[in-house]
């Protein structure tokens, strides 16, 4: 099944989308933010907390204070490490106790510094790489199911009673479990320490959290023979932070896009598209694979109308990827099956839209969303409206299939609400495994020019996104119909320019090692 | 004394009273699972209960689908149902309204409050395109709509709305896992009451879990739930700000 495509067209997409990332690439270069510089502590293995302030807050916040961050957080960490013969964790800890002032120490030559720094940074990047080196391993030992993944979430809130509902998940059918987050998080501008049985809508992101359902899940991939691949949310104030974290607890897949932050959660766009840019260079190295949220556009804009909207932001998405050293199957790049159910032929639009989406990025494990804005209470109704996104995934090849809920807008999923959705689509997708290659689509036909059509709007969209820049794009409200300021929004504040001297040992390696095709094997 | 109306579950015929229920035991599947279920049915009111499917859900985990006869019955008379005083206007007549009787645009301001992120109900009623066809607050050119988005804290939503001259306030909240709508819906009358703007302002609550009678109780002039359309709100706040002028509260 394929549509016949102008191949001038997507070649003009992607160099478009390729000026559109150069551009932001530049401007996010030169500057570092509070929460690059507390993931650079994290992966120095400083991870407490004093009186529940992370350590990693404590001290980037003395220095940042005292407005000496320019240097780096790694600078005075090893500069301090270097002159006591402490480990990284002693000196924040020594510093946050208040028995040791970091910036009143002799100041050692910044560049005779780095070769020290890396040294400091080698046991982290190690860490790193055994982590993926074991995800290989388990993967090859535990094989995982033929895509369409089939994805659901646990959100109870409490960690504790997390691991069962994940581990039932896996056993009814899932193949990717996400512990959606609690609400609001993505707003703190810290990580929380330890393990925590207190959230609402979702269980706090905290590196104890990471390591308890990972734990309990390779207890079940081993029970199961099969590999059950774990999600958090790499996307807030704390992008870096997470990344850090999930890259040391192995978890195998990342929420990771700044323009959903900008748009649904009012983030700065200089602060998250420089978090970013640092969390996907983690992500990269530890071999984890990203989600990106176009999907979620569609829940504020219409799924017909905006339909281009989704498309080029995952050109956009792709390029600013491959800046961060992603490989094409790290990347999970969003969409969404939103189309208001009463339009005729809205499932041919349905398809058009996620064909067109495997075949504009046919490395991608395409992450596919479905129904929720037209999801009404009428559970029997949506149960269907779940049956007909999971043909037009299986059908179109998608890679990571976030189920639907049947009981979507009434309440977070109950056990057997996940059973049935897992019902549903392994009935769906092995039914009709192979229809996809079965079929032709007629050339010309209905199918064909919806997916012409969308691709000529995104054209369009990102020659003007590319002529104006994203920063000035987003300030039109050209994705989502979401308008947001340059300068506004949350986080602003944690950005600084890099001073000339500025070293992040961990982004130095990792992007040395990436380009080096360090992992080319993979 | 009115005369009692009583009405039960229908199936296929008057009175048969049939029913579905699905719910979860935390038990192994088996013959012991299939039982309780049974037996739970039964104490829900269904007599007789026939548990029609059993399956396993993961370890320690069953599920059931059951039918059976709620012997359960309700006498209509003795309800009192709570809606909000509803006569509804399309698109036009609202405008038409809101020109004729209040001959000024009105201010509705909207948003997510809370730690709540969901911003599905709150866009349904308030984006230029609407929902279900119908178009959102945003199209109404006799309204001035504001929608703050979501993770709004009650207090910058009190101050926008003293900043925006609110005629109505929108409050949407679709997170209510344990509860916690309930004290943050409470928290926004307190701060209401307390900058004197409660009775100057069309309160409305909405989301899957809100009521009328819910938001009334716990001081709303109004609540909305699922499948609610913006034509519906619309046409309530219009009403209200212009019986309010009306008949003014002291």
């Amino acid at each position: 099944m394929k549509l016949q495509l102008d191949q001038g067209l997507v070649r003009e997409c992607r160099e478009a989308a390729g000026k559109i990332a150069g551009e932001v690439q530049f401007l996010l270069e030169q500057k570092s933010t509070v929460a690059v510089e507390r993931a650079v502590l994290r992966l120095l293995g400083i991870n407490g907390a004093a009186a529940d302030v992370p350590l990693a807050n404590l001290v980037v916040e003395s220095i940042a204070l005292r407005g000496e961050l320019g240097l780096g957080a790694a600078y005075w960490l090893g500069n301090a490490c270097k002159q006591l013969g402490l480990s990284p964790e002693g000196v924040a800890a020594a510093a946050a106790a208040g028995d040791l002032d970091l910036l009143a120490l002799p100041r050692l030559e910044p560049r005779a510094l780095r070769p020290y720094l890396a040294e400091l940074a080698a046991p982290g990047l190690e860490e790193i790489r055994a982590n993926r080196r074991r995800r290989q391993h388990l993967q090859e030992q535990y094989k995982m199911g033929p895509p369409p993944l089939l994805y659901v979430i646990v959100a109870t809130g409490d960690i504790v009673q997390d691991i069962p509902q994940a581990q039932a998940a896996a056993q009814q059918g899932a193949d990717i479990i996400a512990v959606i987050r609690t609400t609001g998080q993505s707003l703190l501008d810290y990580v929380p320490d330890g393990i925590t049985r207190e959230g609402f809508g979702g269980t706090y992101a905290t590196q104890a959290n990471f390591r308890l359902m990972r734990r309990a899940l390779d207890e079940t991939s081993e029970e199961l023979g099969r590999y059950i691949m774990l999600v958090n949310y790499c996307s807030g104030l704390c992008m870096p932070e997470i990344a850090a974290l999930g890259a040391l607890e192995r978890l195998d897949m990342m929420l990771n896009d700044a323009l959903y932050g900008i748009l649904f959660r009012d983030i700065n766009m200089q602060r998250t598209l420089i978090d970013q840019n640092f969390s996907r260079v983690i992500n990269a190295y530890g071999g984890i694979i990203i989600n990106t949220g176009e999907d979620n556009y569609l829940t504020t804009a219409d799924a017909v109308a905006e339909a281009h909207t989704v498309t080029a932001s995952q050109f956009i998405n792709e390029r600013l990827a491959l800046a961060a050293g992603l490989s094409p199957w790290q990347m999970g790049l969003g969409h969404a099956f939103e189309i208001d159910p009463e339009l005729e032929d809205g499932l041919i639009m349905e398809i058009a839209q996620a064909q067109l989406a495997r075949q504009l990025f046919p490395a991608a494990p395409l992450k596919y969303m479905p129904p929720t804005k037209h999801m009404t209470g009428d559970i029997f109704k949506g149960y269907l409206q779940n049956g007909l996104f999971n043909l037009a995934s299986v059908l179109t090849g998608q890679g990571i299939h976030l189920l639907g809920m049947l009981t979507e807008a009434i309440h977070t999923p109950f056990l057997h609400d996940r059973f049935l959705a897992l019902e549903n689509a392994r009935y769906i997708m092995n039914s009709a495994r192979h229809l996809g290659d079965e079929l032709e689509i007629v050339p010309g036909g209905r199918l064909e020019k919806r997916g012409r059509e969308v691709l000529e709007k995104t054209g369009a969209l990102l020659s003007e996104v590319a002529e104006i820049g994203l920063f000035t794009a987003l300030e039109k409200g050209l994705f989502a119909q979401v308008k947001r300021p340059r300068d506004g929004g949350k986080g602003l504040e944690g950005v600084f320019t890099k001073g000339n001297q500025y070293c992040n040992p961990f982004m130095e390696t990792m992007q040395a090692e990436l380009e080096g095709g360090f992992f080319e094997n993979d | 004394m009115t005369e009692e109306k009583w009405v039960k579950a229908y199936g296929d015929a008057l009175d048969d009273g049939a029913v579905q229920v699905s719910f979860t035991l935390p038990l192994e599947a088996g013959p012991q699972a299939k039982a309780a279920a049974a037996r739970l049915a039964k104490s829900m009111g269904l007599d007789p209960a026939e548990v029609v499917h059993m399956a396993a859900q993961g370890k320690g985990f069953s599920f059931f689908v059951v039918y059976g006869r709620s012997s359960h019955q309700v006498d209509l008379n003795s309800l009192v149902v709570a809606e909000p005083e509803l006569e509804e206007m399309d698109f036009y007549e609202i405008n038409d309204y809101i020109r004729d009787k209040i001959g000024r645009k009105l201010n509705v301001v909207a948003a997510c409050t809370g730690t709540d992120a969901h911003t599905v109900g709150i866009d349904a009623i308030m984006n230029m395109k609407g929902y279900r066809g119908e178009y959102g607050l945003e199209r109404y050119p006799w309204l001035n709509a504001y929608n703050l988005g979501s993770q709004v804290d009650n207090t910058i939503l009190v101050a926008q709305a003293l900043r925006l001259r609110a005629d109505a306030i929108l409050v949407s909240q679709v997170v209510t896992q344990r509860e916690v709508h309930i004290p943050n819906l409470t928290r926004l009358v307190e701060l209401l009451e307390a900058e004197g703007l409660r009775s100057s302002v069309v309160l409305v609550a909405g989301g899957p879990r809100i009521s009328h009678q819910l938001a009334v109780e716990l001081g709303y002039d109004a609540g909305f739930g699922v499948g609610t359309t913006p034509r519906q709100v619309a046409s309530f706040i219009a009403k209200e700000v212009a019986a309010r002028r009306a008949s003014p509260r002291v």
